[in-house]
């Protein structure tokens, strides 16, 4: 696959001051899949979605239209959030897509609006996010004065609002029921689901969370077709992917590509390589929750299922030879979550790297849940302990055991994001951590 | 003391309330308003928001508490969010942290009167990295050796969070 191909669709507005400016945006073509919607039924809408293969974008991967199909029909009040809290280490696009194509989001929300009947509506966008705040701001201040928005959206009949909600500091709160108790003015503590947030969500009502690249993509299923966006992507999975390829690349960037592409042509050909010459050690896939991928796990295609499923990525475990279980027996490989790429070069030290990782989401923990809350500080202090090389004998199988403990056992995902990328480090790169283990001294009781 | 909103903010805030079914959802929009003009949220601007809103002081509290943007104590203008997350870390963040508390003087978490340390989580932009961001301006790709340059730029136009209400 060529890297030159120009596959951008909804980032082609990277870099074009002037396409968050509405004029512009309508001269390019911009509301016009409103009009079209709203000359649809909302179901047919809905049954496109679904037709599309859309698939969330926020980390899950989860099929959209399925999503929306979740929402009961006799619905009265119902919301769709957009979740703009993007800060999964690693991710940085959807602060991209509001930054450059703010209509973009607001076209994807109307529509979705529309087509599941939600009359108020939310961004909730990450507190740190100051430039981009305004950008939606003056987007949707402009999208009412020209009747996108409003009690009567361009003379249908349909009422649709959009509030930009800022968060203030709490990556736990990019998880939806954190982010829909954020969003009623509370702490930001996941809800223990069911009920899942389509059938109780925010003020206890239906609501639809989606991730900002996932609606970015709606208006133009609407333009094109179902058949168009799924002919995009490959098997179950519609349309091009962005993903945020960082670390140790001579072009690190955000692009827009087909989900056909493997990790290894990400790496060579749209990123130009390893920097400094170097070879690729480790490849997290999809944001720092995700179990990395070694270096000849590669040539698996960065898709969702196939990073699921496919048999050259080793299966990560709890121990040498003892599979981790998923639950039902299922394996666990790796996801490819929220599109954000960190490539590792040889000399890195992953130790150390798990370290960090580990420490962040201790950081994170929102400490509802016993296992999580405590697992992730032990694995905190032991992973630094480990990393700076004063690691004790059996520390590596220590932290194994604590974050087999914590997956699976806590109300919200923030625990198997903590626990599987450690497993995933020490599957993959168990020596390394066992070099860094002091053998205990003579004579001394271990 | 008891404190007062600005007429401006009294008037976002009762624009805000419009937009949702009930008082609660406006309590952080509130908060970064008080912050903003009171520059922290002491016991009285938790009050303030506490009363403005009708909801209990306890509430409020412990919302401030939850959120790290929220701080309980005065901070310098520019808070600059170094981050040190896995991609920036990958090209030098610590070493641009640690460029940037020499720099200033300050150790990060400490303030004087133009600045403000934050080690900060990923900022969402990583394909850039090493990674900063003071309110509406991000210095992205940063290099140790250019910490005096940042600090010289936010001296002299100063990048407030209370710029973004
Ligand atoms: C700990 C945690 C953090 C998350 N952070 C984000 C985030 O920052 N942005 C996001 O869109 N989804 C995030 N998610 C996923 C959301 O819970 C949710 O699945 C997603 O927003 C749904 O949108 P989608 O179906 O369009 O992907 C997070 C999930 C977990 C468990
Ligand atoms: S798993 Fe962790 S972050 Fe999630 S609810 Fe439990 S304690 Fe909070
Ligand atoms: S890791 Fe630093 S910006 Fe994402």
């Amino acid at each position: 696959m060529p890297a030159d191909v120009d596959t951008k669709i909804i980032t082609r507005q990277f870099g074009n001051e002037e396409a968050k400016n509405i004029e512009v945006y309508e001269s390019l073509g911009g509301y016009r899949q409103l009009r079209r919607a709203l000359g649809m039924k909302p179901e047919d809408i809905k049954a496109e979605v679904k037709a599309s293969n859309l698939r969330g974008r926020g980390g899950a991967g989860f099929p959209t239209g399925v999503k929306w199909g979740f929402v009961p029909a006799d619905a009265e009040d119902v919301y769709l959030v957009c979740n703009a809290d993007e800060s999964e280490p690693g991710t940085c696009k959807d602060r991209e897509l509001m930054y450059w194509d703010p209509h973009q989001l607001l076209e994807g929300m109307i529509i979705s609006a529309y087509a599941l009947g939600a009359r108020n509506n939310y961004i909730y966008i990450r507190g740190e996010m100051m430039r981009e705040t305004p950008v939606l701001e003056k987007a949707i201040a402009d999208a009412y004065e020209r009747r996108y928005l409003g009690e009567d959206v361009l003379g249908s009949g349909f009422a649709c609002h959009i509030t930009v909600h800022r968060g203030a500091g709490a990556y736990i709160c990019g998880e939806e029921t954190a982010l829909l108790e954020s969003l009623e003015g509370k702490r930001g503590w996941p809800r223990l689901k069911p009920p899942f947030p389509a059938v109780v969500g925010v003020f206890g009502k239906p609501t639809v969370v989606n991730n900002v690249e996932t609606l970015c993509n709606i208006p133009y299923i609407v333009e094109h077709g179902s058949q168009w966006f799924a002919d995009l992507g490959v098997g179950r999975s519609g349309g091009t992917r962005i993903v945020c390829m960082s670390g140790h690349l001579e072009r690190p960037g955000v692009y827009e590509l087909p989900m056909t592409l493997t990790m290894r042509q990400l790496i060579d050909d749209v990123c130009g390589g390893i920097w400094k010459g170097r070879e690729v050690k480790c490849v997290i896939p999809g944001g720092s929750s995700m179990p990395p991928m070694s270096a000849d796990e590669l040539d698996v295609p960065c898709e969702f299922d196939a990073l699921m499923t496919d048999e050259r990525i080793k299966p990560v475990e709890v121990a040498p030879g003892v599979p981790f279980d998923m639950g039902g027996g299922k394996e666990l490989r790796t996801m490819a979550g929220s599109g954000g790429i960190m490539v590792m070069d040889d000399h890195t030290d992953i130790p150390a790297v798990c370290a960090r990782v580990v420490e962040f989401y201790h950081h994170e923990s929102c400490g509802q849940c016993t296992p999580c809350r405590e697992g992730t500080g032990w694995l905190a202090k032991i992973s630094h302990r480990v990393a700076k090389g004063e690691g004790r004998p059996g520390d590596v199988d220590l932290m194994a055991s604590i974050a087999d403990g914590i997956a699976g056992n806590t109300i919200c995902a923030l625990g198997e994001a903590a626990a599987w990328p450690v497993l995933g480090f020490l599957t993959k790169f168990r020596a390394e951590f066992e070099a860094k283990i002091k053998a205990p001294k003579e004579g001394a009781a271990a | 003391m008891s404190l007062e909103f600005s007429e401006q903010a009294k008037a976002k805030i009762e624009a805000l309330r419009e937009r949702y079914p009930i008082a609660q959802p406006v309590v952080i929009p509130a908060l970064h308003l008080a912050q903003a003009e009171f520059g922290h949220l002491s016991d009285e601007a938790i009050q303030l928001v506490a009363r403005t809103l009708e909801l209990p002081y306890a509430h409020v509290f412990g919302v401030v508490t939850f959120y790290t943007m929220f701080r309980r104590e005065p901070a310098g203008t520019n808070v600059l969010r170094v981050c040190t997350n896995v991609s920036c870390m990958l090209r030098g963040a610590y070493d641009v942290l640690a460029s940037i508390e020499k720099a200033s003087g300050l150790k990060a978490g400490e303030s004087d009167d133009d600045f403000h340390i934050v080690e900060e989580e990923c900022i969402a932009a990583c394909a850039n990295a090493p990674a900063i961001v003071c309110g509406t301006k991000y210095f992205l790709d940063v290099e140790p050796d250019q910490a005096e340059d940042i600090l010289d730029d936010l001296r002299k136009r100063p990048r407030p969070e209370s710029e973004v209400l």
